[in-house]
C-alpha cells in the first residue's frame, strides 16, 4: 500500500485523509463541487446587491417584461421584478430548505434507525414496520396535505400562520417528516452490522452503555453512507420544495424560492419562456451536481476500496 | 491462593426465533488470583458464551458470579467490569479503525473515567512500549498494524485499567504460527509483572500445554472435566477429554494404539441429550448415561474432578 | 405461503388503517370547514342556527367519534357527495383512478423496458463509454423537477414545434384514437422519464454485482456465449432486487402522476386530490389520498410477494 511507504517519516494517514485522496480523483465529483460552490455564491451575491439598495420584491409595472438590459442583466418578470436578483435571494431559500429539512429529517432517521439496530428486539420491528408504512406513501399528496394544513388550528396565532417565517419553516418541518425513512433504513442495517463488531464488545466489556457504544463506536463508523446518504437526501429535498413551491403549497409569494418563481410559468410559458426556463435550469443544475457529489463521496468511501 | 472470580451454578441460555439454545448449563467453577484457567471444548461447547458471561457481555440466565469475594449485582458490575479485561480472536475486527492506537488503548479508561486525558495519554504511551510496538504507534490508525500487532494494541487495551483478569479468547488461533509464541510469551510476561489472571478459551489443548495451570473441558455446555494440568493430561478421567487428548499430536510420543477417537457430531445445543450429554458419542456409554445427568465427583489427584458415571481414576 | 401472504396482507391492512385515520385527521386540520363555506354563502345565519348545523353535522363530536361514524359509512360504500362536482365522491373517483391508471401503467412500461435495456447495456462494461453516456443519462433523470420537464416540453413540441396537444385528453369533438393517443405521448413520456434514472441506476448496479459473482465466471469459463451468460445467467440473478425497487417505486409513480397530470390537464386521482385541496373539497380529497394509499400499498403486498416467489432462498 502505497501509505506505507516513508510512514516513518511522513505522519500517520487517518482513514479520512485516504478518502480526500480518493474523492480528489473523482471527476464528475470535484466538477460537482466546483458547481456548487459557484451556486453557492452566486446565491450569496445578492447580498450585497440587496444592501445598495436592490429589492427581490419591488415590483415595477411599467417594466414588465422588460428585456435584458444594463440594469437588469436577465430582465424582469410579470411582476416587474429583476430577475437575476430574484433567482439568487430564490436559490437561498431553496438550498437552505435543501438544507435544513436533510438535516432535521436526517437527524430523525439517525435516531431512529440506529434505535431499531442497536437493541433489536420489538422495538425494532414496531419501528421498521412504521418505517415501511412511511416509505409506501405516496409523499406528495401527502406533502400537498401537509402543506395545506391551517397552522392556526394547530394552536400557533393568526400572525405567526400568515408570515413568511411560517411559510419557511412550515415546507422544512413537513418535508422533515416524510423524508427521513432511506436514512433510517441505511442507518440501522449499518449499526447491526456494527453492534456485532469485537471493538464495541471490547467497549462493552469495558463497562460501555448504550449511548457510549453509539456515539463513540457506531456514529463513527457508519458516517460515511450518512454522509452519501444525506447528500442524495438534499436533492430530493430541493426538488420537493421545488414541486410545492410551484403548485402553490410551499414558499409563499413574495418570498421567491426557484419553484415558485415557476408559479405562473404554465401562462407565461407562450408569451415569456425564458422565465420559465432560468429557474428551472438552476434547479436542475443543482440537483445533478449534489448527486454527482454524493456518487463521487460515494465512491470515495467504498470499503471494497479501503484497506 | 485465593479465589479471585468464581462462577456458581451458571446457566446461560438464548432465544433463537422462538427455541431456547442452552449454551452453558449448570457451570460452577473458580479462578484463583494470578492463575491460568484453561476452557477448553469443540466449537458449538459454550466455551465462548461463558467466557462472554465473565467479560459481561452476556447475563446468565441462571446462578451467580462471585468476583473478589462478592456476589456480582447490578450495583458492583460496572467496577468489576474494570477489573475484568477481554481480549478477541480476530485482531481485525477487535479494533476500531476509526480510532487511533493511543485512543483505543485508553478506551477502557475513558469509559470508567479514570483519570484524567493526560493521565490516560500518559497511561497509553507506556502500554504501548510494554506490549512491544514503537511509540509512535500511538498516533496510527489500526489498518497500518498487521495481526500480530494487532493483538499487541488489543492486549494493551486490556491491560490499561489494571484488572485482575483478563478473558483471552482464543487469542493465538488467528495467528501466524510464528507469531503466536511471541503474543504467548507476551501474555506470559505480563501476567507475572500484574498479577494477572486468564480465563484461557481455546480449542487447541497443544497451545493450553504452555500457558495454563488447570485445565476445564466443556462439552455441549457442560463441565465435563477440571483439574490441574499435569494431573489431568496425565490421567484424564473423562471419555470425552481422553479422546480429546488422544487427538493431539505430540513429539516422542507414537499415537496410542487404542487411540480413542470419538465418533459422530456434536449434538444442537438447542435439543442436548438426556442424562449424560455425551452418551450419544460415549464408547462407554450404558443405560444410566441416558437417565442420570453425572455430577462432578473427584478423580485422583487433588482438585481434580470429573462428571461421569464410569470415570477412570477413583 | 398461505401464511406469509395473510401476514402481509394483514400488516397492510393495519398500515391502511392508521393511514386513513392520519389523512381523516389532516384533512380536519385544513383551513375551514364544511359549515364555513354554508354559512359564507349564507350571510344571515345566526350563531344559534349555526350551532344548530354544527350538532345536525355531527361537527360538535370528538375527533375519533366522527372518524368511527365515517369509516363505518366509508365501509359500506358512501364515501360522501363532492362539493365541487354535486356528484357521489364515487362517481368522481372512478373515471379520474381510470386516468390515472392507464397513466401509470404505459409510463411504467416504458420506463421499466428502456431502463434494463440501459441498465443492461451500461453494466457489461463498467466504466466505459456506453456507461458515462447512460449515467449521465440516469443521473439527469433524478436530478431534474418533473413539473419543469413538462413545462419545457410543453414549451418545445407544443408551442415552438407544434407538434403535439399541451393539455386534455382529446380535442373536442376529435374521439378518434389516434387523437387520444398523441395527447398521452407527453404525459407519458414525462412520467416515464421521471423514474426511468433511477431504475436504470439500479438495474446497472444490480447487474453488475451479479456479473462479479462465482456462477457468472463458472459460466463463462464453460464457455457458454458472453450474451447467453448475460441474458440467462445474469439477468435471472439480477432482477430479484429489481423487482423490489421497482414495485416499491409505485408511491413514487403516483407523486409523479400528480404532477403530470396536473401540467398536461389530465383529469386522473393527482389532478383530483390537487383540486380538491384547492377548493376545499374534503370527502374528495380524502376519498381520493385513500385511494392513493391502497393502491401503492397494494402494489407494495405485490412487490413482496413477487421477492418470495423469485429469490429461491426464502422457504415461505
Amino acid at each position: 500500500m502505497s501509505v506505507m511507504e516513508g510512514a516513518s517519516v511522513e505522519r500517520a494517514v487517518s482513514p479520512w485523509g485516504l478518502r480526500l485522496r480518493r474523492f480528489r480523483r473523482h471527476r464528475m465529483g470535484m466538477a460537482s463541487l466546483v458547481i456548487l460552490a459557484v451556486l453557492v455564491l452566486f446565491c450569496l451575491a445578492a447580498i450585497p446587491l440587496q444592501m445598495t439598495g436592490m429589492d427581490p420584491d419591488a415590483t415595477d409595472l411599467f417594466a414588465r417584461f422588460d428585456p435584458p438590459g444594463p440594469g437588469h442583466l436577465l430582465g424582469m418578470d410579470e411582476a416587474g421584478r429583476d430577475v437575476l436578483l430574484r433567482l439568487m435571494v430564490g436559490g437561498q431559500i431553496s438550498l437552505l430548505v435543501g438544507l435544513l429539512a436533510t438535516l432535521i429529517g436526517g437527524a430523525v432517521g439517525i435516531v431512529i434507525g440506529i434505535l431499531a439496530g442497536y437493541f433489536g428486539g420489538r422495538l425494532d420491528t414496531a419501528l421498521m414496520r412504521f418505517t415501511d408504512g412511511m416509505i409506501a406513501l405516496p409523499l406528495l399528496p401527502l406533502l400537498i396535505v401537509l402543506g395545506a394544513l391551517d397552522l392556526t388550528k394547530l394552536g400557533f396565532s393568526q400572525d405567526f400562520a400568515r408570515s413568511g417565517a411560517a411559510g419557511f419553516w412550515r415546507i422544512v418541518v413537513i418535508i422533515s417528516i416524510v423524508d427521513w425513512t432511506s436514512i433510517a433504513r441505511l442507518v440501522r442495517a449499518a449499526t447491526l452490522q456494527i453492534r456485532e463488531r469485537d471493538y464495541v464488545r471490547a467497549a462493552r466489556a469495558a463497562g460501555a452503555g448504550a449511548a457510549y457504544v453509539m456515539g463513540a463506536h457506531i456514529l463513527p463508523n457508519i458516517a460515511t453512507p450518512i454522509i452519501v446518504a444525506f447528500t442524495l437526501t438534499v436533492g430530493r429535498v430541493i426538488l420537493f420544495e421545488s414541486v410545492l413551491s410551484f403548485l402553490g403549497f410551499g414558499i409563499v409569494p413574495p418570498t421567491p424560492s426557484w419553484g415558485n418563481m415557476l408559479n405562473n410559468a404554465q401562462e407565461l410559458v407562450t408569451t415569456a419562456p425564458l422565465l420559465a426556463v432560468y429557474p428551472g435550469l438552476l434547479i436542475f443544475v443543482t440537483v445533478i451536481a449534489v448527486n454527482f457529489l454524493g456518487d463521487g463521496l460515494q465512491a470515495a468511501f467504498d470499503p471494497r476500496s479501503e484497506k | 491462593m485465593s479465589e479471585l472470580l468464581g462462577l456458581d451454578d451458571v446457566s446461560v441460555h438464548f432465544a433463537v426465533r422462538g427455541q431456547t439454545v442452552r449454551a452453558v448449563q449448570h457451570v460452577s467453577l473458580a479462578i484463583a488470583e494470578g492463575e491460568t484457567l484453561a476452557l477448553v471444548g469443540e466449537s458449538g461447547s459454550g466455551k465462548s458464551t461463558l467466557g462472554y458471561t465473565v467479560a459481561g457481555l452476556q447475563a446468565p440466565t441462571e446462578g451467580a458470579l462471585r468476583f473478589e469475594g462478592a456476589v456480582l449485582t447490578k450495583a458492583t458490575w460496572k467496577q468489576a467490569r474494570a477489573k475484568i479485561q477481554i481480549v478477541f480472536q480476530d485482531p481485525f475486527g477487535a479494533l476500531d479503525p476509526r480510532m487511533p492506537v493511543s485512543a483505543i488503548i485508553a478506551e477502557p479508561l475513558r469509559i470508567q473515567r479514570i483519570g484524567t486525558d493526560a493521565t490516560r495519554r500518559a497511561r497509553a504511551a507506556e502500554l504501548v512500549e510494554r506490549v512491544g510496538l514503537p511509540r509512535d504507534a500511538l498516533n496510527r490508525y489500526p489498518h497500518e498494524f498487521s495481526g500480530g500487532q494487532r493483538q499487541r494494541i488489543a492486549i494493551a487495551r486490556a491491560l490499561s485499567p489494571q484488572p485482575r483478569l483478563i478473558v483471552a479468547d482464543e487469542p493465538l488461533s488467528a495467528l501466524d504460527v510464528s507469531i503466536q509464541s511471541q503474543i504467548l510469551n507476551l501474555m506470559k510476561e505480563v501476567q507475572e509483572q500484574e498479577r494477572l489472571s486468564y480465563l484461557f478459551i481455546s480449542h487447541d489443548l497443544a497451545v493450553v500445554n504452555h500457558l495454563v495451570d488447570r485445565v476445564a473441558v466443556l462439552y455441549l455446555g457442560r463441565l465435563v472435566e477440571i483439574g490441574p494440568r499435569e494431573a489431568l493430561f496425565a490421567r484424564p478421567s473423562h471419555p470425552y477429554t481422553q479422546a480429546l487428548l488422544d487427538a493431539v499430536p505430540r513429539i516422542g510420543r507414537h499415537r496410542a494404539r487404542h487411540a480413542r477417537i470419538i465418533k459422530g457430531e456434536m449434538p444442537s445445543p438447542l435439543n442436548p441429550p438426556s442424562g449424560c450429554v455425551f452418551h450419544t458419542r460415549c464408547p462407554k456409554a450404558q443405560d444410566v448415561c441416558m437417565q442420570v445427568v453425572p455430577q462432578l465427583e473427584p478423580a485422583g489427584a487433588v482438585g481434580h474432578s470429573a462428571a461421569c458415571h464410569f470415570k477412570e481414576g477413583t | 405461503m398461505t401464511a406469509f401472504i395473510l401476514s402481509r396482507t394483514w400488516q397492510a391492512a393495519l398500515v391502511l388503517l392508521v393511514m386513513s385515520f392520519v389523512i381523516y385527521s389532516l384533512i380536519g386540520l385544513m383551513p375551514g370547514d364544511p359549515l364555513d363555506i354554508m354559512i359564507a354563502s349564507n350571510p344571515g345565519a345566526t350563531p344559534e342556527v349555526v350551532a344548530r348545523l354544527r350538532a345536525i353535522y355531527g361537527l360538535d363530536q370528538p375527533i375519533l367519534y366522527r372518524y368511527a361514524h365515517w369509516l363505518l359509512a366509508a365501509m359500506q360504500g358512501d364515501l360522501g357527495f363532492s362539493r365541487t362536482h354535486s356528484q357521489p365522491v364515487l362517481v368522481v373517483l372512478i373515471p379520474a383512478l381510470w386516468t390515472t391508471c392507464k397513466l401509470m401503467l404505459l409510463s411504467f412500461v416504458v420506463s421499466v423496458a428502456l431502463s434494463m435495456v440501459l441498465g443492461i447495456w451500461a453494466a457489461l462494461k463498467p466504466g466505459g463509454v456506453v456507461d458515462g453516456v447512460v449515467s449521465l443519462f440516469a443521473f439527469a433523470g433524478i436530478s431534474v423537477p418533473v413539473f419543469w420537464l413538462a413545462l419545457m416540453m410543453i414549451l418545445l413540441f407544443a408551442v415552438k414545434l407544434h407538434l403535439l396537444p399541451a393539455s386534455g385528453l382529446s380535442d373536442v369533438g376529435n374521439e378518434s384514437f389516434g387523437d387520444y393517443a398523441r395527447h398521452l405521448v407527453m404525459p407519458v413520456v414525462t412520467l416515464a422519464l421521471s423514474s426511468i434514472g433511477g431504475f436504470t441506476r439500479f438495474v446497472r448496479a444490480s447487474m453488475i454485482e451479479t456479473l462479479r459473482m462465482d456462477h457468472i465466471r463458472t459460466a463463462r469459463a464453460k464457455g457458454n456465449a458472453e450474451g447467453r451468460v448475460v441474458l440467462i445467467h445474469g439477468l435471472r440473478n439480477a432482477m430479484i432486487p429489481v423487482v423490489t425497487v421497482i414495485a416499491l417505486s409505485f408511491g413514487s409513480l403516483f407523486s409523479g402522476a400528480l404532477v403530470t397530470e396536473t401540467m398536461f390537464a389530465q383529469p386522473g386521482m393527482g389532478k383530483m386530490i390537487f383540486d380538491s385541496i384547492l377548493s376545499n373539497d374534503f370527502n374528495l380529497a380524502l376519498s381520493g389520498l385513500l385511494f392513493a394509499t391502497i393502491v401503492t400499498l397494494f402494489s407494495n403486498l405485490l412487490a413482496d410477494l413477487a421477492y418470495g416467489w423469485l429469490d429461491p432462498r426464502i422457504k415461505l
